[in-house]
Order: structure tokens, then C-alpha cells, then sequence
């Protein structure tokens, strides 16, 4: 009797429906419908105040055909590449906290304090940094010799790169975080067994650490990869994108068509493409690093 | 040999260390100078008369407003996001019906997708019911978008409640309201607390939708209302480090008090488990 009460009690209908709509009701809403309607808001030519005209896949063609549009995915496309091949650097130094060093613990309290800022406090702080009279980076470049350092972020060919060292500084403290984590939950009998049988620390880290950690480290390249896909904040804030579209990102190429030019038919195209852009890659990036088990993230 | 190798080791780590944290010293010492002090050289020097009146300049050129903005939105959305999230969790974890894991994973669609892409509808959207410069936008946006990462974050725990605890309760003769509120919550606590770290950090660090949904300062929140200082301050650089310093400094006193918390809230919203 106790169990057909019970399943009746935990299956009322109404009570479901009560506990799950909230919730339901605001993803719909506020994050499933607006993705389609990005789509659909993606044939029309719209200021986004007046009428809308329907214009076909118009939008959608001269996306294609704008070369500002595949300079911003360019430019992500690279940070996506630069964060990726940056976890390589992220793992080394979990590898050498994870070595029985002693005050690990703190450090690595340390090394997550950047990540716990704003992004625009970040872009605000290395504004600041990358000063090129009296930021932080050029008053020691010159204290150790040089006489001329760049002038970081109004450098077309430098830009990129200097925008990269915030986003390094930004996220190293959590991957650095999420491979110690990983690599603590590595049992100590394996680690052991190697040590007996004459395996250098080298060798450990590199034929046993590394190999057993590597799902976690296939989760992290996703997250950086489409991360990265999706940086804005940081950019908007440091360099608007320039000088004249160097550091431009498909998010605030989005951005600024929408909320600069009011051009809302395009922007939200763009803003669709970079949906579909994100989806595929995360599709693709999840089948080359796929095993026979699952990977969940 | 091996102590070498460790000294090594060390000096590596400590590398890593001084590339963190300098930048954020330098920022703490800049707000403390003047201008003269600033620009006279040496980055690190310690201001000799500690500027305290950049502080108050900030203060008094408003930014109290964006404080207590970002204070009450932070709060008011982390509270709403995770007991709106735990009770979805409930209904999908331990209550039966057929939709469960569809529901499951349309909310975890939105762990994938970039905000950007859903932006411009959701402005259109907030102007059409006149939400737009009203800070309710600002608040159910936060619900909703971090819903997805709660949810998940609350799953794996949920999974692992026994089935005898909720037994024991229905056939004791306590309603479903009760089990949850009474029993569920309460044994939930540990994880709901890892939630909420992760949510007030998302929360106030949070810039594009007030960037874009809010118009007016008396309803901007720090990250925004920065911007608007330090443009303001244009190159009196103590005010904009004692402002910068002030944004960041409530989640930096935080992680000082609950440091583990946040770092398990952080493995815990990267990989599932």
C-alpha cells in the first residue's frame, strides 16, 4: 500500500506542473524563443523601431559577402585557437601543483583572484596596464632598458595579442583549478605502483597523470574553444573592437550593428550566424575528441 | 639535484603567481596616488601619503547608486535562480512523469547557446511589454539565464538522495510542498550554497544586459556605472583605480572568507560531478 501511495503522490500532475513551469516558462520565453526569432528577425530589414520588411535571406547573403563580418569571425576563430593551445601552459602548471609542493593551496587561491572580477573591471584595469605613457607594463620596459615599447592597443597589428594576455590572465586561475581538481582525484596506489617500478616524476605526470585526466582535459577544450566564440565583454570595454575593426569579434560586430548603426534585420542575422557557427563547432569539437565513454559538460 | 629541481618548480609557480597578482597590487597602490606619483616611474612604489580622498571622491560623485544596485539585483536574482532552479530539479529528479528529460534538456540548451544570439529579440521583446530602463528586465534575465548552469549544478546532488528518505516522508503523510520545503531543502543546503556563490559572482559581474536593457544611472549597476566614472575621471587616474577598486572589492572580501566554497562552486559549474 505504502509504495502505490507513494508513486501516486510523487506523479499528481498538478504538483509537477507547478514545480517545473516556473522555470519552464522563463528558458521558453527568454531563451528558446528569442534564439528562433533571431532567425526569423534575420529576413528583415528593421531599425528595430519601426515596420519590419520581409527581405528573404538577403541579410543571410550579404553576411556571406561582408568582409568585416568574416574579419570579426577571423579574429574569434584565432582566440578560440590561441585559448586552446594556451591549456597546454594551464595543465603544465597544475601538473607542478598537484606534485606534493608544499603551499599549493594558496597558490592557487592566487591564481583564481583574476577570474572573480568583471570582465569590465579587467578591461578597465589593463586599459590602464597597457597605458603607453604610464601604464604599468611600459613603466617597466622602460625601467629595464627599453627605450620605445608600443603603443599596445592603438597597434592594428599588435592588438590582438595584447588583448589576448587579460583573457590568458582572466581564465588561467580556472583551468589551472579544474586540472588540480582532476588530478587530485587520480588514486595515490597508481601513482605508487609507478614510483616503484623506477618512473621518473616526468614520466608520471606525462604517461600516467596526463592520460588519466584526459577527459577532463577534451571537456576543456570545448569550453574554451566555444568560449572564446562567444568573448564580448572584455573587448567592447578595452577597444570597442578597433582601431578600425583589428580586435573586432563577431559578438560586438553584432553588438554595434544592432545598438550603434540600429541596424536590427543584419545584426540579428549576425547574431544567428554566430549561433549556428557555435553549435557546429561545438559538434565538431565534441566528435574528434570523442572516446567510447561519454563525455558530459 | 632534487632540491634544485624543486627550487625550479617553485620559481615556476611563483611566476605564475607574481603574472596574477601584480596587476591587481599595482591597481590597489595607483588608487592610493596621484597623478605626480603615478607618472613619476616606478609602477610598485608605495604612495607616500596614501590618497584616501580618491575614495571619497568617488563616493561623492555617486557611486553608492550603482552599488546598492548591483547589491539588490544580485540578491534578489540568486535567491529567485535557485529555488526556481531547485524546484525544477525536484520535478525532474524525483517526482515521476514522461517529459522529464526533455524538459531536462530543452533548460540545458541554454548552457550552450551565446547570449548574443538571443539579444536583440529579447530587447524587442522587453520594449514591446515596456521593460526596457526598468530593472525587473534586468532581474528575470538573470533568473533565466542562470537557471541552466544551477539546474545542472543541482542535478548531480539530487540524483544521490536516497529513495527511503522521501518514502518515509509521503507515507508519514506529508504533502510533496512539505518533502520539499521541509526535507529536500534543508539536506540540499551544502550544494544550494555552492549555487549561490556561483550565481552573486555571475550576477555582479554581469554587463551586457544592463549595458543594454538599462538607460538611466539610477538603475545601472557597478559594472556599468564604471564605465560611466572612469570616462568621467578621464585621466584623473586615482579616482578611476579607487573606482575600480570598489567594484571589485566585495567579491575579492568574499573569496577571502569562503575561498573553498567558490573554488568547488568553479570545478563544479566547468565539469559535471
Amino acid at each position: 500500500m505504502g509504495l502505490n501511495c507513494m508513486n501516486k503522490v510523487m506523479s499528481n500532475k498538478w504538483i509537477i506542473t507547478l514545480y517545473i513551469l516556473p522555470a519552464l516558462l522563463l528558458i521558453t520565453i527568454l531563451i528558446v524563443i528569442p534564439l528562433i526569432l533571431s532567425g526569423y528577425f534575420g529576413l528583415m530589414k528593421w531599425d528595430g523601431i519601426g515596420a519590419m520588411e520581409f527581405i528573404g535571406l538577403d541579410n543571410y547573403i550579404v553576411a556571406l559577402q561582408d568582409s568585416k563580418f568574416w574579419q570579426s569571425a577571423l579574429h574569434s576563430f584565432l582566440l578560440a585557437i590561441f585559448s586552446a593551445l594556451s591549456l597546454i601552459g594551464y595543465l603544465a602548471v597544475a601538473l607542478i601543483l598537484a606534485s606534493k609542493l608544499k603551499g599549493t593551496n594558496f597558490l592557487r587561491k592566487i591564481y583564481l583572484i583574476p577570474m572573480l572580477l568583471s570582465s569590465v573591471a579587467i578591461a578597465q584595469l589593463w586599459i590602464k596596464v597597457y597605458n603607453p605613457s604610464n601604464g604599468m607594463l611600459n613603466s617597466i620596459l622602460r625601467m629595464i632598458g627599453f627605450e620605445n615599447p608600443p603603443a599596445w592597443l592603438a597597434d592594428p597589428n599588435i592588438v590582438l595579442y595584447a588583448i589576448f594576455i587579460p583573457i590568458i590572465w582572466q581564465y588561467a586561475g580556472f583551468y589551472i583549478l579544474i586540472y588540480y581538481a582532476a588530478l587530485k582525484n587520480i588514486p595515490e596506489s597508481l601513482i605508487e605502483a609507478a614510483r616503484i617500478d623506477g618512473a621518473t616524476p616526468l614520466q608520471i605526470a606525462l604517461k600516467i597523470k596526463v592520460p588519466l585526466i584526459m577527459n577532463v582535459f577534451k571537456v576543456t577544450i570545448v569550453l574554451s574553444i566555444v568560449g572564446s566564440l562567444k568573448y564580448f565583454d572584455l573587448i567592447y570595454v578595452m577597444t570597442g573592437g578597433g582601431p578600425n575593426g583589428a580586435s573586432e569579434v563577431m559578438a560586438s560586430y553584432m553588438y554595434k550593428l544592432a545598438f550603434s548603426s540600429y541596424n536590427f534585420g543584419y545584426g540579428s542575422a549576425i547574431g544567428f550566424l554566430l549561433l549556428i557557427i557555435t553549435l557546429i563547432v561545438t559538434v565538431i569539437i565534441r566528435k574528434l575528441t570523442a572516446t567510447d565513454e561519454e563525455i558530459q559538460y | 639535484m632534487r632540491k634544485f629541481g624543486y627550487f625550479l618548480l617553485y620559481v615556476c609557480l611563483g611566476a605564475v603567481a607574481v603574472f596574477q597578482i601584480f596587476p591587481v597590487l599595482w591597481l590597489f597602490l595607483f588608487s592610493l596616488k596621484t597623478n605626480q606619483e603615478i607618472f613619476a616611474g616606478n609602477p610598485f612604489a608605495l604612495p607616500l601619503d596614501p590618497k584616501w580622498e580618491n575614495y571619497v571622491k568617488v563616493f561623492e560623485g555617486g557611486i553608492d547608486t550603482y552599488f546598492w544596485n548591483s547589491i539588490w539585483i544580485t540578491v534578489v536574482a540568486t535567491v529567485l535562480t535557485v529555488l526556481i532552479a531547485s524546484m525544477a530539479t525536484f520535478a525532474i529528479t524525483r517526482m515521476k512523469w514522461k517529459f522529464s528529460s526533455l524538459v531536462l534538456g530543452i533548460i540545458m540548451v541554454g548552457l550552450m547557446i551565446p547570449i548574443h544570439s538571443a539579444l536583440i529579440p529579447l530587447y524587442n521583446m522587453f520594449l514591446n511589454v515596456n521593460l526596457i530602463d526598468n530593472p525587473l528586465s534586468i532581474v528575470i534575465t538573470y533568473v533565466t539565464y542562470n537557471l541552466p548552469i544551477t539546474v545542472m549544478i543541482l542535478y548531480g546532488f539530487y540524483t544521490t538522495i536516497p529513495r527511503e528518505i522521501e518514502e518515509a516522508a509521503i507515507i508519514d503523510g506529508s504533502s510533496v510542498h512539505r518533502l520539499f520545503f521541509r526535507i529536500i531543502l534543508p539536506i540540499s543546503a551544502p550544494i544550494m550554497s555552492t549555487t549561490v556563490i556561483i550565481n552573486m559572482i555571475y550576477n555582479w559581474n554581469e554587463f551586457v544586459f544592463v549595458n543594454t536593457f538599462i538607460s538611466s544611472d539610477k538603475y545601472k549597476t557597478l559594472t556599468v556605472g564604471i564605465q560611466n566614472f572612469i570616462g568621467q575621471y578621464m585621466t584623473d587616474w586615482g579616482a578611476i583605480g579607487a573606482t575600480l577598486v570598489i567594484s571589485v572589492l566585495p567579491i575579492i572580501v568574499a573569496f577571502f572568507f569562503f575561498s573553498n566554497k567558490i573554488m568547488e562552486g568553479i570545478t563544479a559549474s566547468a565539469v559535471k560531478g
